[in-house]
């Protein structure tokens, strides 16, 4: 350095997003707002604030018991069929509260398909499984459906694999595959969001690999949540990361900088491995 | 519970192995300016001879590090600490090739005698060991305070870097048949001022392991 260098600050270097200070154009699919939930009287879920951007990948992350399963189960109304639970709060999708018993469970799952951990096909074929969502929406029309289960084929990545073989039983496929068949199925009915519950926690790490990929493809056109114990894959797939812990969500930002420079403790003890 | 003890236990390894390559090159800036004062040719071979096992060390620590990351996915303070590590062992490697060169300049020299005492030389010298020492203790105890000491230390071995120069220059224009030996002096000058600030580069990448932001101590 120039021995002429005498005022030596201590400046931060920002980086170029920082300085360039991108407002969010995005619009918020769900805002859940001092949302409580309690299976009897465990209370699973504590004042959770969170807003979830369209065409983002949002991760949920957390120990086991955390409640993140659950959350993700509040947003498709599925934790419904437990019959011991109770909410508070609101869950605002596209801006309306699907908590509130004027809106429909059946309408809110036509725009929110879910994936599961273990591959759940049907035990029928590979063109019924994809075809049975729009089936029972009321698609007749022999070409409409070939056209459907064509693209959500494509769109699931797995269309070259089996296009030869569409009338064969779902079963015979492996594992990774049938994962992708649920979410060909899972695209079929043409939701807006889709969520995802560990889905590749029972897939060999090439399949985790293509599912992976296949969600960084999907954000394009649908608004994804997945709850993941893989710390890596949230890491690597998603834009937004929420931890919770005993119910409470701990911290919600950025991924990269949940991963890098996390604010509260609690969250770099766990993405540390240093507990959990 | 304490998990990840075998992990904990390789960082800590990576924290001795940088400790040691720290305390190398502190010991072979001593010897070098021992070599230049007493004119120990012998001493300065030997120098020169030893730092490849700084490069050694250096590689052994990137070896650890890369290991370290393969098999431990390090994030967050973690993975800040690994790539700190490696670059203070470049650092590191760094100031043990300037005491390498300051040898070089001693054999150069040889026993001839000195054209004036060197209390500059010995100043800046003195300064930058301490600032070597600080900067490894600053990176152990995550000493932030340590790492600012080390910036304004700096200040001080650029002080005595100008005015060392300007003082050899002159004595270079008053005794021309003197300029190998004064070249070699304004070289040794300029080797201690650059180690000096490799030490504020480590104690920059202390507040980076810390902070998780980049701050720029030369300015």
């Amino acid at each position: 350095m120039s021995v002429l260098a005498k005022n030596k600050g201590f400046q931060v270097v920002t980086s170029m997003e920082e300085a360039k200070n991108p407002m969010s154009s995005k619009k918020i699919v769900y805002d859940t707002k001092d949302l409580n939930l309690w299976y009897g009287e465990d209370h699973a879920l504590k004042n959770i604030n969170l807003s979830i951007y369209e065409n983002e990948v949002t991760a949920i992350i957390g120990p086991s018991g955390c409640g993140k399963s659950t959350y993700i189960k509040t947003l498709n109304r599925m934790v419904e069929l437990i019959p011991v639970v109770r909410i508070s709060g609101e869950i605002m999708y596209r801006e309306r509260n699907i908590l509130d018993h004027s809106f429909k469970v059946e309408d809110l799952r036509t725009r929110v398909g879910m994936v599961f951990q273990k591959p759940n096909p049907f035990p029928k074929s590979i063109y019924e499984n994809v075809a049975y969502g729009p089936k029972i929406h009321g698609i007749r029309d022999k070409k409409t459906l070939d056209e459907i289960v064509e693209k959500s084929l494509k769109g699931a990545a797995i269309w070259d694999e089996v296009k030869d073989r569409l009338n064969e039983n779902a079963y015979g496929l492996s594992g990774g595959q049938q994962q992708r068949l649920c979410i060909a199925r899972a695209l079929a009915i043409e939701p807006d969001v889709i969520l995802m519950d560990e889905p590749t926690s029972a897939l060999d790490p090439i399949s985790t690999l293509k599912v992976e990929e296949l969600v960084q493809e999907l954000k394009k056109d649908f608004s994804i949540i997945i709850v993941t114990h893989n710390m890596q894959q949230a890491a690597r797939i998603s834009d937004k990361t929420a931890f919770f812990l005993s119910g409470e969500v701990v911290e919600f930002g950025k991924t990269d900088q949940i991963f890098s420079t996390p604010f509260d403790k609690r969250t770099e003890d766990y993405i540390t491995g240093r507990f959990g | 519970m304490v998990v990840r003890e075998k992990f904990e236990e390789e960082l800590n390894q990576l924290q001795t192995k940088l400790m040691e390559l720290g305390n190398f090159a502190a010991a072979a800036l001593t010897k070098a300016l021992e070599a230049l004062e007493t004119g120990n040719v012998e001493l300065a071979l030997k120098i020169i001879e030893d730092d490849a096992l700084a490069n050694i060390q250096e590689e052994e620590i990137n070896d650890l590090a890369i290991l370290l990351i393969a098999k431990q996915s390090p994030v967050a303070v973690d993975l800040r600490r690994i790539i700190v590590a490696i670059k203070i062992a470049n650092d590191i490697e760094r100031i043990a090739d300037f005491a390498e060169n300051i040898a070089k300049s001693a054999i150069r020299i040889g026993k001839e005698p000195l054209v004036k005492p060197i209390e500059h030389i010995r100043q800046m010298y003195n300064l930058t060991t301490r600032m070597l020492a600080m900067s490894l203790e600053a990176f152990g105890e995550e000493d932030l305070s340590k790492a600012k000491q080390i910036a304004e230390l700096d200040d001080q071995v650029d002080d005595l870097y100008g005015q060392t120069i300007v003082d050899l220059l002159q004595l270079n224009a008053t005794n021309p048949h003197q300029s190998p030996q004064i070249t070699q002096l304004l070289f040794i000058c300029r080797y201690l001022e650059r180690a000096a600030d490799h030490t504020t580069n480590i104690a920059e990448n202390v507040f980076y392991l810390v902070k998780g932001k980049r701050y720029d101590l030369n300015n």
